[in-house]
C-alpha cells in the first residue's frame, strides 16, 4: 500500500485536487448565489485587494495632476478660448432645445405621460477588471457605504456601461453590456423596434430578437427601452454597425457601444430613478388656437414694398401684440433665433395671408420681436434698423423699412403710436388700429376664433 | 548550479542532473499576488492587456523551476482559485483553478525531463501550455457547466504567441527570485 501511494503520489494528489474543485463547481451550480448575495471568500478577496488598487490609482492620479497642473499648461489659453466659444455655441443650442423640451413637456403633460428621470447619481472610478478575456466585469471604488446597490445602472455621458451585480462595502462590481452574460432592453431610435442588446465572449455587442423581415439600417442609434427595469428609458446604448440575416427568424445586428467600454475610467452610478409626469407648472399655458396656428402652412414672404404700400391694420395689431409679448418675456428661444439668424417659428410667415395666426403664437411673436424682425409685425421679414428705436408708424400698419427716415427717440409719442415692445414700452391700444373688422380676415381655423387668436396669451403681460 | 539536485531519470536534457530551485516564502506569496494585481488593474488603462495571462505565466514558472508535480499542481490550484475570485458572479470558483492545476502539474512534470532554462524551450512550453490552458477552460465551461463558449483557433493562436513572447521577459525577470 505504501509503495502504491509513494509511486502514484503525484497523480493521487492531482486527482484529489481536481476532484475537490469539481465538487466545488457542482455545489456552486446547484446552489447559485442569489442576486445581490456575495460569497464570503469573494468578499474577503476583493476587500483585501480594493485598498491596494485605490492606493495605486490615487498615487497615479496625484502624479498625473502634478504633471497637468504644473508642467503641462502649454496651450491652456488657446483651449480656454475655444471652450468659451464652444460654451457660446452650446448656449444658443441649449436655448433652442429648451424651448423644444418645454413644448414636449406640455404635450406630455396633456397626455399624462410618465417619464423616468435620473434623480440621483454618484460618480465612481473604475479601479479594476476581472483581468481575463472570459469575464469583462469591472470594479468601481464606490460600494454599499455610498448607497450603491445591485441592479443599479452604470452610465457615462456617452452611453450606458452596465449594471451593478455585486456590492461590497467600499467597492462594487459592474457587469458591462459587452459581457456574454449581460442583457439590456433596447429600442432602435428611428424604427422603434425593440430587442435585447447582448454581449459576447469576444466583447462584441449585438441587438437580438429583431425579426428578419424588419428593415434596419447601419448607423441607426440604439437606446434603452426601459423594459429591463434597470436602465432608464432613452439612454444611448450604441449604433448599429452591420445588419445580416441571422439564424432562425431574427436579424444579426451588430452594435457598437457609444460608451468606450474598453477604456472607461469614470462612470456614474444611477442611485435613484423617479417616474413622474413632466412638470408643467412653470410652463405657460398654450391654447389650442396657438397650436393650430403653428400647424397651419405658411406661404412665401411677400416683398416689403407690398406691405408698406398696403398697410394692413390687422398686421399692425399683430405687431403690437407681438411687441407687448416681448416686454414681458425673456424667453431664450428668441435669443437663440437672433443669435443663429434662424427665424423663429412664425416670424417669416406672412401676416398678409395669416396675420393673426402668425402673430398670435406667443413664441412666434416673441421670436419675431426679439430677433429684431420688425417685419414680422408689419408683414415682412426685413430686419429693423434699430430695435431699440421706437418703430414708427406702427399704428399705420406700415412696416419699418431702412429706407424710411427714422423717428428720433426724443420725439414724443405721437398718435401714430410709437410702439413697440422692442423698445421696452408696451404697445397701446391707441396704436392698434380699430378697424379690425374691415381687415380681410383669413380663413379661421376650425374651432378657432380669429379675434381671439390675435390676442396675446393670458399669461403674457397684459396690454394697457 | 543549485542547492539541490534531482537524480537523473530519463531526462531529455543533455545534462545528467537537473537543477531544482527554491523560492523564499515571501517570494512565493508575493509573486502570484502581484501578478494577479497587475492582471486585474492594468486592463483599466491598457485595452488589450487581458490577452496576456500573468497568473498563468507565474504558474508555469514556479512549476518548472521547482520541478515538483505536487507543489506544481497545488500552486496552480491556489493561483487559479485566486483568479476565479475576481472573475465575477457568473464565473464559478474553480474554472481557472482546474485549468491551472493541470497546467502546474504538467509543467512541473515536464520540467523534470527537459531543459527549461533555454529561451526557446520556454517559448515553446508557454505557447503549448497556453493553448492547453484555453482548451481545459473551454472543456470545463462547455462540458461541466454547459456555458456557451466559442472556440476561436486564430484568437487562441495569437494569444498564445503573445503570451509566449511576453513570457520570455517575465521569466527572465522572475529568475532573479530563484534561490540556489
Amino acid at each position: 500500500m505504501e509503495t502504491f501511494l509513494g509511486r502514484y503520489k503525484n497523480l493521487i494528489v492531482l486527482a484529489v485536487v481536481l476532484f475537490a474543485q469539481i465538487i466545488g463547481l457542482a455545489v456552486q451550480v446547484r446552489r447559485p448565489a442569489q442576486v445581490g448575495e456575495t460569497r464570503l471568500i469573494r468578499l474577503w478577496a476583493i476587500s483585501a485587494v480594493t485598498p491596494v488598487e485605490k492606493a495605486v490609482l490615487q498615487s497615479q492620479k496625484w502624479v498625473q495632476n502634478v504633471w497637468t497642473n504644473y508642467v503641462y499648461f502649454r496651450g491652456i489659453r488657446r483651449e480656454n478660448r475655444e471652450l468659451r466659444a464652444q460654451i457660446e455655441r452650446m448656449k444658443v443650442e441649449d436655448a433652442r432645445l429648451s424651448e423644444d423640451a418645454r413644448m414636449a413637456r406640455r404635450v406630455q403633460a396633456l397626455l399624462e405621460f410618465k417619464e423616468q428621470y435620473v434623480e440621483k447619481t454618484v460618480a465612481a472610478q473604475v479601479i479594476g477588471t476581472s483581468g481575463s478575456e472570459q469575464s469583462r466585469v469591472l470594479y468601481l471604488d464606490k460600494g454599499s457605504k455610498d448607497g450603491v446597490k445591485t441592479d443599479m445602472a452604470v452610465i457615462t455621458p456617452n452611453g450606458i456601461v452596465g449594471k451593478i451585480v455585486q456590492v461590497f462595502p467600499s467597492s462594487s462590481q459592474v457587469l458591462p453590456i459587452n459581457d456574454q452574460f449581460s442583457g439590456v432592453g433596447a429600442v432602435l431610435k428611428d424604427t422603434r423596434l425593440q430587442g435585447i442588446v447582448k454581449g459576447s465572449q469576444n466583447g462584441t455587442t449585438s441587438l437580438q430578437y429583431i425579426m428578419s423581415d424588419e428593415k434596419v439600417e447601419p448607423g441607426e442609434e440604439v437606446l434603452t427601452s426601459g423594459g429591463d427595469r434597470v436602465f432608464p428609458k432613452g439612454l444611448p446604448v450604441g449604433k448599429v454597425v452591420s445588419v445580416e440575416p441571422g439564424k432562425d427568424l431574427f436579424l444579426n445586428i451588430r452594435v457598437a457601444p457609444t460608451a468606450r467600454l474598453d477604456q472607461v475610467e469614470e462612470v456614474l452610478v444611477v442611485l435613484k430613478v423617479v417616474e413622474k409626469a413632466p412638470d408643467s407648472k412653470d410652463l405657460q399655458p398654450i391654447r389650442a388656437a396657438d397650436i393650430l396656428a403653428e400647424r397651419l402652412p405658411t406661404v412665401p414672404t411677400k416683398p416689403t414694398a407690398d406691405a408698406a404700400a398696403n398697410p394692413k391694420p390687422g398686421a399692425t395689431s399683430a405687431g403690437t401684440s407681438s411687441a407687448g409679448a416681448v416686454t414681458g418675456s425673456t424667453r431664450p428661444s428668441a435669443g437663440a433665433a437672433a443669435s443663429t439668424n434662424k427665424p423663429a417659428a412664425g416670424a417669416p410667415s406672412p401676416p398678409g395671408v395669416k396675420p393673426n395666426a402668425s402673430a398670435a403664437t406667443p413664441r412666434a411673436a416673441q421670436g419675431a420681436s426679439n430677433t429684431g424682425l420688425s417685419g414680422a409685425a408689419g408683414g415682412t421679414a426685413k430686419p429693423a434698423t434699430n430695435v431699440n428705436r421706437p418703430l414708427n408708424n406702427a399704428a399705420e400698419g406700415t412696416s419699418v423699412s431702412p429706407k424710411r427716415k427714422p423717428v428720433s427717440p426724443a420725439s414724443p409719442p405721437s398718435a401714430n403710436g410709437t410702439a413697440s415692445g422692442a423698445a421696452g414700452t408696451p404697445a397701446t391700444d391707441e396704436a392698434a388700429p380699430p378697424p379690425r373688422k374691415a381687415q380681410p380676415a383669413p380663413e379661421p381655423a376650425p374651432g378657432t376664433n380669429p379675434d381671439q387668436s390675435a390676442k396675446p396669451p393670458a399669461t403674457e403681460q397684459p396690454q394697457p | 548550479m543549485s542547492g539541490r539536485v534531482m537524480p537523473y531519470r530519463a531526462s531529455l536534457t543533455s545534462r545528467e542532473q537537473v537543477a531544482v530551485y527554491d523560492f523564499s516564502w515571501p517570494a512565493l506569496i508575493l509573486i502570484p499576488l502581484v501578478a494577479l494585481l497587475i492582471q486585474v488593474f492594468i486592463p483599466v488603462k491598457v485595452r488589450y492587456f487581458p490577452v496576456i495571462d500573468l497568473p498563468f505565466m507565474v504558474t508555469i514558472f514556479l512549476a518548472v523551476a521547482r520541478r515538483n508535480p505536487v507543489s506544481g499542481c497545488l500552486t496552480g490550484c491556489v493561483i487559479g482559485l485566486m483568479q476565479d475570485l475576481f472573475a465575477g458572479p457568473s464565473h464559478p470558483l474553480g474554472m481557472y483553478g482546474i485549468a491551472l492545476t493541470i497546467i502546474g502539474y504538467l509543467a512541473s512534470s515536464l520540467g523534470v525531463k527537459i531543459d527549461v532554462e533555454n529561451p526557446g524551450s520556454r517559448f515553446l512550453i508557454t505557447y503549448v501550455f497556453f493553448v492547453l490552458h484555453q482548451g481545459i477552460y473551454y472543456g470545463v465551461a462547455h462540458g461541466l457547466l454547459r456555458q456557451t463558449q466559442e472556440w476561436n483557433w486564430s484568437h487562441v493562436a495569437v494569444s498564445a504567441l503573445a503570451n509566449a513572447l511576453i513570457g520570455l521577459f517575465v521569466f527572465a525577470f522572475l529568475d532573479r527570485f530563484k534561490q540556489r
